[in-house]
């Protein structure tokens, strides 16, 4: 029962965040988690390294913001679009890349992340260097006006939620038991009669369609669907905050998508602005060599050994 | 001009030429990458980002030192490998027993690190480096003009890339490879210092890339994120040709110089994706690579 208090815990912390903290960046820290989230279902759970993440967050974007500048969609619509849009790029890339594994897997997604980048930047819809701009919020279900911050920080948190029940329901289901054990054996996984490809492949297509719904949900937020969010930048990342936060932990993508966001706000208003991809780099590497389960997991081994 | 169906020879071979050139620098790098990965079964992130330095040091020997492009081409790479010996001893060995999925987001690391620096220090902006005085010119060819530059590249790349292979595959030193590639265990019971031919290996392949970043200052303009591009590019290479051979990785990098050349010419919007469609093809038909050995 100590983690159904921890989540009421977190929750009551996340309905009253918006009066102590500027909503636009509890909802980029949500929209960054969910990603992370998303990410980790892959990483942390089936042992499948995606470097190309960024395209389906990319695609979510491009999507509902092209339907909320030309149509006149509400938002939810939009972004159930966004969602199914990149969810069904996710089917068709993961049927590629599940073809290969461990270190050929990353370089695949990556390559075929690429291979988005370059088609948003010539598509004639998709605005080119300049991206989607000036992307209307609408009214959700045609009665709730978004523009305001805090409505749309609430309908933020209620996506994210959402997103992160979905995750914990997959990893506890008997599906998600199946995804870890092809993590940690999988010839025995196939010898005991699962196609292991057509179960990394539901996975993979689960990650990338919770990813375009971080992703859709992002271009609301900033009202901007932009090159960046498709740049194979955007995809490391990712990767590097569910490597901080701990990868395979519940919370350990909240955690570093968490610092991660907090490091660039830091950085990005002053001089130091030049300095993110070093400082990025550098705790790339010093998690790498000095802690690999990352801060919730480091957290978890501490208090397993102080207080079991 | 010259033309046969319609087509205009003049600007074809002209992209072809560029085709081939840029076919050289897969291939250096692609090269680098499968040497890397025949005996310590890492992919080197840091490759682009050792290329694109490779291009700077050029630049910096000959504008802080007064260093000219003959020496630099020789004493620029013999820089990265040492680097590169560095970081691998103090940086990938430590973790060398782990999933070889963290050496490629070390080397990740590394590579934002130093292309983040260089970004501060020079901007992104390109700097120029001027073509030697001995390779200024051109040659004037029944259907086109070839600058002497250009067609020292596609010779030098050509040169290093097969006496490479030479080397790995017809020396002794090279069978210490192989066999390192096939049993590191059992080599360094036959009492060959496996861990040093680890750490050489890897500085040599890395070095390569120094190699093609010198090679490369003088036609593209010397800038912090040269080498991020064609790395994702080189990486697409790599799936494409499986890195079962050394001589696969070569031919791959050239064939899809050409293949990129082509398409500029025929089809131009999709030049610089071409590339990575005839990756998704090789994936659905022959998953393991054009020569990769693996099922």
């Amino acid at each position: 029962m100590k983690i159904n208090k921890l989540y009421l815990f977190l929750i009551v912390v996340a309905l009253v965040a918006p009066s102590l903290v500027y909503p636009v960046f509890l909802m980029k820290l949500l929209c960054f988690a969910l990603f992370a989230c998303a990410f980790n279902l892959l990483l942390g759970f089936v042992g499948l390294l995606s470097f190309g993440h960024a395209a389906f967050l990319g695609t979510g974007g491009y999507i509902t913001g092209y339907l909320m500048l030309e149509t006149g969609i509400t938002p939810e619509l939009g972004i159930l679009a966004g969602t199914v849009g990149a969810g069904l790029l996710g089917a068709i890339y993961g049927k590629l890349a599940v073809k290969r594994e461990g270190i050929y897997f990353a370089m695949v997604t990556l390559a075929l992340a690429q291979l988005a980048f370059f088609f948003y930047l010539q598509a004639p819809f998709s605005g080119g260097e300049d991206g989607l701009q000036g992307v209307r919020r609408g009214a959700l279900f045609g009665l709730i006006d978004l523009s305001d911050n805090f409505a749309m920080y609430y309908f933020v948190l209620a996506i994210f939620i959402f997103g992160f029940w979905l995750i914990h329901r997959t990893v506890h289901s008997p599906f998600g038991q199946i995804l870890k054990a092809i993590r940690e054996n999988e010839p025995r996984a196939v010898s005991l009669g699962y196609n292991v490809n057509d179960y990394k492949w539901v996975a993979f297509i689960i990650s990338s369609a919770l990813a375009g719904l971080a992703g859709s949900t992002k271009t609301l937020v900033f009202q901007l669907a932009s090159l960046t969010d498709v740049h194979w930048h955007m995809s490391g990342e990712v990767v590097l905050m569910t490597l901080l936060g701990g990868m395979g932990t519940i919370f350990g993508p909240l955690v570093g998508a968490g610092v991660v966001v907090s490091i660039q706000n830091l950085l990005s208003g002053g001089e130091l602005g030049n300095y993110i991809n070093i400082v990025m780099g550098v705790i790339f590497i010093i998690c790498v060599l000095a802690f690999r389960s990352g801060l919730v997991g480091e957290f978890q081994k501490l208090m397993k050994k102080n207080f079991n | 001009m010259a033309t046969i169906f319609g087509i205009n020879l003049f600007a074809l071979s002209g992209q072809l030429l560029v085709g081939l050139i840029n076919g050289s620098f897969y291939a250096l790098l692609s090269l680098g990458l499968a040497i890397i990965f025949g005996l310590l079964k890492i992919i080197n992130f840091a490759q682009g980002a050792m290329y694109m330095l490779g291009a700077f040091f050029a630049w910096m020997a000959l504008n802080y030192m007064g260093i000219n492009y003959w020496w630099a081409l020789i004493l620029v790479p013999i820089a990265i490998g040492l680097l590169a010996i560095l970081m691998e001893r103090f940086l990938v060995r430590p973790i060398a027993n782990e999933d070889h999925l963290y050496s490629l987001l070390l080397t990740f690391g590394i590579a934002l690190v130093l292309q983040g620096a260089f970004t501060h220090i020079y901007g992104s902006s390109g700097l120029p480096y001027q073509i030697p005085d001995e390779l200024k010119g051109g040659t004037k060819l029944p259907f086109m003009y070839l600058p002497n530059y250009r067609a020292w590249i596609i010779v030098s790349s050509l040169v290093v890339c097969f006496s490479t292979w030479w080397v790995i595959e017809k020396t002794k030193l090279g069978a210490y490879l192989r066999a390192g590639t096939e049993n590191p265990q059992l080599m360094q019971g036959f009492g060959i210092n496996v861990p040093l031919i680890t750490t050489l290996t890897f500085g040599f392949g890395v070095a390569l890339a120094g190699f093609a970043g010198v090679l490369a200052a003088p036609v593209y303009s010397v800038s912090p994120d040269m080498g991020s591009n064609i790395l994702i590019v080189v990486f697409a290479i790599v799936v494409i040709g499986g890195m079962g051979s050394i001589g696969g990785a070569i031919l791959t990098g050239l064939m899809m110089g050409v293949v990129e050349g082509l398409t500029k010419f025929f089809y131009p919007e999709a030049s610089t994706t071409v590339i990575f469609l005839f990756m998704v093809i090789v994936l659905l038909v022959k998953p393991a690579g054009l020569f990769g050995k693996e099922a």
